[in-house]
């Protein structure tokens, strides 16, 4: 049967099909506990999501265009969720949903480009651990008895170390900004780290200069300006590389610590039991360390036992940059021929992002029925 | 039967395709007047000729309609995903060299290499309220380059007509594109950042995997490979 495949190719039908339907129904039930459900277009436009992602969502979903603006097969529901709650002015908010998403493949790829994709998102929740357990305990319903792995992170705990490093705002912007990038955000702390002397010293020349009040005439030296960055724009960003330049290098403790964070793994209350290890020489961490107590409270409350989900500080990390905080996923056990069957997290400045500012605190999750028929029907 | 060999069907790229075949010992003609997409092979049974657009012959390689081809790295890599499954590079060639560089104003002497560009596109966001813009007609290759610099809050535009115009006239702050001299980036108040070399190209011969291979073809790849001097083929 077509529908049985976790991946069918152009067609769903006869009794695999009823069994999906049946199978849809379920999980929305298990996921949409007093939320409302909704749907969406599967045409959305596409400025809003290139706003956020830039080329990568291009390289990751559909685009397409007729004479009017560019729109994109919704690659995802919680971003035009988010629009849509945000929209409704209301502080709360529960939504529940379920319908096919599209992605991108590298030719050859044989993982799918159609799928379904059924989710819940959880608006303005007064308490964050609890909202955060919830969404969990709602995904982990819906998979029911299906043979899956757990992985939990936080990406608020490094965000909270990058907070209160004792260092310059521009530091820390840009840590925070590249933290999706594992591989620059790690050559971003060796640049104001322990390579922070050689950036200095190959710029020494430039920095001399704008500190003799040269740099107008090296600028206009080297060329036309051309463009729509100023002259004024470069000539800022010189002061900055002077200060840069004049700025101590991060405390090697401090980057040690941070990269101690994110390298953190293991069954969750015994990376809890490190990362308060980590928080005794590591400013900012202890709360952060605090609000990952609270929140193992709130799940193990759910009848979720702590010591089953493994913990792993990156996790999160190489998803598109959405999430913020509490991170969770749920990998086929056994069956690495499946794609991630569940997974989901918290994503309050996403909210702040699209609200225009105002944003309010949210967390979801979603499941791919299919993905989890075929890991089910398999197991039996 | 024989392999199909396609080659660019006029320039100089198509004249320095001639002269590499011909210091081979094996001649090309072209038929008829300049104008005609049409030729014949001479000195080489196992070879029949198609003149095709440069910018075709990646597609037509990829799909197996070509057995060889003679076109440039740079076209194969933007328009082939996974080129290296289906297409083999039997010979550089030594002409039609061409880099792919990223190259912004020549004025931002804040600007050396592609971790500045990230910051600058950074603040450049910040201060505009949009992306960073850079022109492009090799989306793919810009694309994979600017994620493995880890560069973000960037947008590719397409050029339509000359790329090293589009800063000058407002349409990017910094461009993706082919060089050879440098010296249009220069006219152009351009310049390349020092790790912005994306790709040294150039001519290539090309044979497809996706042909599909039997004894004969294999014999005659073999017979070929031995008439231009090449290494053996890999077992295709």
């Amino acid at each position: 049967m077509v529908a049985d495949r976790p991946c069918p190719h152009a067609a769903r039908l006869g009794p695999g099909l009823a069994r999906l339907g049946a199978e849809v129904a379920r999980i929305v039930a298990a996921l949409g506990r007093g939320a409302d459900y909704v749907e969406l277009a599967a045409l959305q436009p596409a400025d809003v999501l290139l706003d956020l992602y830039g080329e990568d969502i291009r390289a990751r979903a559909f685009v397409t265009a007729d004479d009017g603006a560019e729109m994109m097969l919704r690659p995802d529901f919680t971003v035009p969720i988010v629009g849509l709650h945000m929209e409704t002015g209301r502080a709360r908010g529960a939504y529940v949903y379920c319908g096919p998403v599209w992605r991108r493949q590298d030719g050859g790829s044989d993982r799918a480009r159609e799928y379904l994709q059924a989710g819940v998102e959880l608006f303005g929740a007064d308490d964050p651990a609890a909202a955060d357990a919830e969404a969990l305990r709602r995904v982990l319903d819906a998979l029911g008895e299906a043979p899956v792995d757990l992985v939990v992170g936080d990406l608020g705990l490094p965000l909270a170390v990058i907070d209160a490093l004792d260092t310059t705002d521009a530091r820390k912007a840009a840590l925070r900004r590249h933290l999706w990038r594992p591989a620059r955000f790690h050559v971003m702390l060796e640049r104001y780290g322990a390579r922070q002397g050689d950036v200095a010293a190959g710029r020494a020349g430039l920095i001399a200069a704008v500190a003799a009040g040269r740099a107008g005439a090296l600028m206009a030296a080297a060329g036309a300006p051309v463009g729509a960055r100023g002259e004024d724009e470069v000539l800022d960003r010189l002061e900055r590389l002077r200060i840069e330049a004049a700025t101590p290098p991060l405390d090697p403790a401090a980057v040690a610590g941070l990269e101690a964070v994110l390298g953190v793994a293991g069954p969750a209350p015994a990376a809890l039991g490190r990362l308060r290890e980590i928080a005794r020489g590591l400013p900012g961490l202890a709360p952060a360390a605090a609000r990952l107590d609270a929140r193992l409270d709130a799940i193990a409350a759910r009848g979720v036992e702590p010591g089953e989900l493994r913990f792993e500080g990156s996790f999160g990390r190489t998803t598109l940059e959405y999430y913020d905080g509490f991170v969770f996923g749920a990998v086929a056990r056994g069956r690495p021929d499946l794609p991630p069957i569940a997974s989901g997290g918290r994503y309050d400045t996403l909210t702040a992002i699209l609200g225009g500012g105002r944003g309010v605190p949210a967390v979801g999750g979603i499941v791919r029925p299919e993905a989890l028929a075929a890991l089910t029907e398999g197991a039996t | 039967m024989r392999l199909k060999l396609g080659i660019p069907s006029k320039g100089r790229l198509q004249d320095e395709t001639i002269a590499w075949f011909g210091a081979r010992g094996v001649t090309i003609a072209r038929s008829g007047a300049g104008r005609e997409y049409a030729g014949r092979v001479e000195g080489a049974p196992e070879l029949s000729l198609v003149l095709l657009a440069a910018a075709e012959i990646p597609g037509e390689l990829a799909a197996g309609r070509l057995d060889l081809g003679v076109t440039g790295q740079d076209l194969v890599r933007e328009e082939i995903p996974s080129w290296a499954e289906r297409l083999e590079e039997l010979a550089e060639m030594g002409f039609g060299f061409a880099d792919l560089v990223v190259a912004a104003p020549a004025f931002w002497i804040d600007v050396r290499d592609m971790s500045d560009l990230d910051a600058v596109a950074a603040a450049f966001r910040a201060r505009h309220g949009r992306r960073l813009r850079v022109a492009t007609k090799y989306r793919r290759l810009a694309r994979e380059f600017f994620r493995r610099h880890g560069v973000a809050d960037y947008a590719l535009v397409d050029s339509a007509g000359a790329t090293e115009a589009s800063v000058k006239n407002l349409a990017a702050e910094a461009i993706v594109d082919i060089t050879s001299t440098g010296e249009t980036l220069r006219d152009n108040h351009l310049r390349v950042l020092d790790d912005g070399v994306i790709l040294r190209s150039q001519a290539t011969l090309y044979s497809s995997r996706v042909a599909r291979d039997t004894p004969e073809r294999r014999a005659l790849r073999a017979a070929l490979s031995a008439r231009l001097g090449l290494a053996a083929p890999a077992s295709a």
